[in-house]
């Protein structure tokens, strides 16, 4: 006797929790074999890069905090960069230290939570528990400098919004002193945990080549081996002063991504810790009164300054004609900015090159063959932010 | 190649015919030819040991409504090799069906999905042409200059049908967008407002 055998397809999300967000996956089923595996995504879609166009550029940047909410610095970051390489104006070095410091900051926040996470999609409770003590400690330097734990809306074309508060510098200096031996209890507990590599040693494996297929960046890419890094490749602001070294993984499985993070995570403390060594007081943005606001005082004191204040925060500055790619290296892979200007004071076109979407189209490849049990650990291991695939 | 000079001269020669511009700025190659070269183009710096653009970045459209030739399609690729970067363009005009890049970046997959949805850009051969990242059912391609901000239509949840329902925006207040570089002449609205009292008057 035979009996036909179909295929079963399985909805997962877009609530559930190993999900990270909105994700909508239909899976084919065979047995407990995934067979295929199809996203569905845009359930958190707003429209950014639409609203963009219809901002001012300096009403674009708090845009950039939605993306990827889990490190909102290194988006504005990527817009920043932008803007300043049309204007073509220089940023102070002070501003530049701050601005790397706020990404380092922002990329342990942002490993933080995806090394936790995927702990705990894998069945490890304590982590998430210890590292969300830690992104707390941090989302307060984010609220000392910029007023905001998340939404930071902090950097701008030409530097930041404002210097950094009395004793804040001393507060990070003694947070690097006592981060690192969390990372330590962190790397206790999973790495070499029986069920934690059981359940991610050989799963997702991703080849150099299919890496550079699917457009993967950042440790999707250095997983698997290939050594690239724009901070080091192509380095913006201050990062060629400053000395770190790139984890590159050998496998390129969801492991040795965990693996990369974690060290990744040791080489931001020391980037953060030489940035406080090297800063000295000085500027914070550009001097050209075109495009940085003038202060509180200026205003109260000079009547062009007033009107500055008044032309800059009704119609803004203007961005001559112009068309760029710029790129930065944000903790989940190459996050770009791709802006035409077109001399008024308002994007033309500003596309967002978002790590997560080409991380996440690669889904069906990654767990063709795997088990159900499968996904969520593969899920963790990209990175997925939803406010930045969606955007 | 390290040099993007190098570079420039190394295509041109190579692809002589089929590049119409192309220019350096930025420490990028910026890069414009015609749509029906692009497979031919993009196979060649992608498997060419002096280029070895082996990934794609991005692709996107620009909208330019007031053109013959209306939308821009963009490519931007990266060499890893080499650390350069380049910018590939064509215009084309608003019906005109473009040739896929899936079976030479699988990566370009999501990405002309995301052109398609956004811009109603369509690909000839491309494997699963569905719209991404809008909503079921959704109308219209949202980042093209002449569809409103507000959208056409919001959504609720009727307790009446028990479902949740596409109804047209309605919005209280309407859409201020202040024009501060004219600022005399007061907003849009407000000026066909006056436009219509002048007339009724």
């Amino acid at each position: 006797m035979t009996k036909k055998i179909k295929n079963l397809n399985l909805n997962f999300g877009p609530q559930h929790p190993a999900a990270h967000g909105v994700l909508r996956l239909i899976l084919e089923l065979d047995g407990e074999v995934v067979e295929k595996a199809d996203p569905h995504i845009g359930l958190l879609h707003r429209g950014t890069e639409k609203l963009i166009e219809n901002k001012t550029y300096m009403q674009a940047v708090p845009y950039f905090d939605r993306l990827d909410y889990v490190a909102p610095m290194n988006q504005e970051h990527a817009f920043a960069l932008a803007v300043e390489k049309i204007l073509d104006i220089d940023v102070p070095i002070r501003a530049q230290f701050i601005r790397v410091m706020f990404c380092e900051i922002g990329r342990i926040l942002s490993h933080i939570l995806n090394v936790t996470t995927q702990a705990l999609d894998v069945g490890a409770l304590t982590p998430s528990l210890w590292g969300f003590e830690e992104r707390e400690t941090l989302m307060t330097f984010y609220e000392r400098a910029s007023g905001s734990r998340l939404h930071a809306n902090y950097f701008r074309a030409g530097g930041v919004h404002q210097d950094l508060p009395a004793g804040l510098e001393t507060d990070i200096g003694k947070f690097c002193e006592t981060f690192p031996k969390i990372i330590n209890d962190l790397e206790n507990l999973l790495t070499d945990n029986r069920i934690f590599k059981q359940r991610n040693v050989d799963i997702g494996v991703v080849t150099k080549e299919d890496a550079l297929d699917y457009s993967f960046s950042g440790v999707m890419i250095r997983g698997s081996g290939v050594p690239w890094d724009l901070r080091k490749s192509q380095p913006y602001d201050c990062y060629n002063q400053l000395e770190f070294k790139i984890p590159v993984g050998k496998n390129g499985d969801c492991y040795d991504r965990y693996l990369c993070r974690i060290e990744e995570m040791k080489e931001s403390v020391k980037i953060i810790k030489q940035c406080l060594s090297k800063m000295e007081k000085g500027p914070i943005k550009t001097f050209d009164g075109k495009i940085t606001p003038p202060s509180k005082k200026d205003i109260k004191q000079s009547m062009e300054a007033l009107i500055h204040h008044f032309k800059l925060f009704t119609e803004g500055y203007r961005v001559p004609e112009d068309e760029i790619y710029t790129a930065v290296e944000a903790p989940k892979g190459e996050f770009g900015v791709y802006l035409i200007s077109d001399g008024s004071s308002k994007p033309y076109k500003c596309k967002i090159r978002a790590p997560g979407f080409s991380h996440l189209q690669s889904m069906d490849y990654l767990i063709k063959g795997h088990m159900l049990a499968d996904v969520p650990a593969v899920l963790g291991s990209l990175d997925i932010v939803f406010g930045e695939v969606d955007r | 190649m390290n040099n993007l000079i190098d570079l420039e001269k190394k295509i041109n020669s190579e692809l002589g015919t089929k590049i119409n511009t192309s220019e350096i700025k930025h420490n990028q190659i910026y890069l414009e030819i015609d749509s029906e070269d692009l497979i031919d183009v993009v196979l060649f710096v992608k498997t060419n040991k002096d280029t070895k653009f082996r990934q794609l970045i991005d692709i996107t459209v620009v909208d330019y409504p007031e053109r013959s030739k209306r939308f821009k399609i963009v490519y931007l690729f990266l060499s890893h090799e080499f650390n350069q970067r380049m910018i590939l363009s064509y215009d084309i005009s608003e019906n005109e069906v473009i040739a896929s890049l899936t079976p030479i970046f699988p990566s370009a997959n999501w990405m002309e999905r995301e052109v398609f949805d956004m811009y109603g850009v369509s690909f000839k051969d491309h494997p699963d042409l569905r719209r991404i990242l809008t909503d079921y059912g959704f109308e219209g391609h949202p980042l093209r200059k002449d569809f409103p901000l507000t959208g056409h239509t919001e959504v609720r949840y009727s307790e009446d049908q028990k479902k949740v329902v596409n109804e047209p925006v309605k919005l209280e207040q309407n859409y201020r967008n202040f024009d501060y570089e004219s600022p005399w002449e007061g907003t849009k609205y407000i000026k066909e407002l006056t436009d219509s009292n002048d007339k009724k008057n």
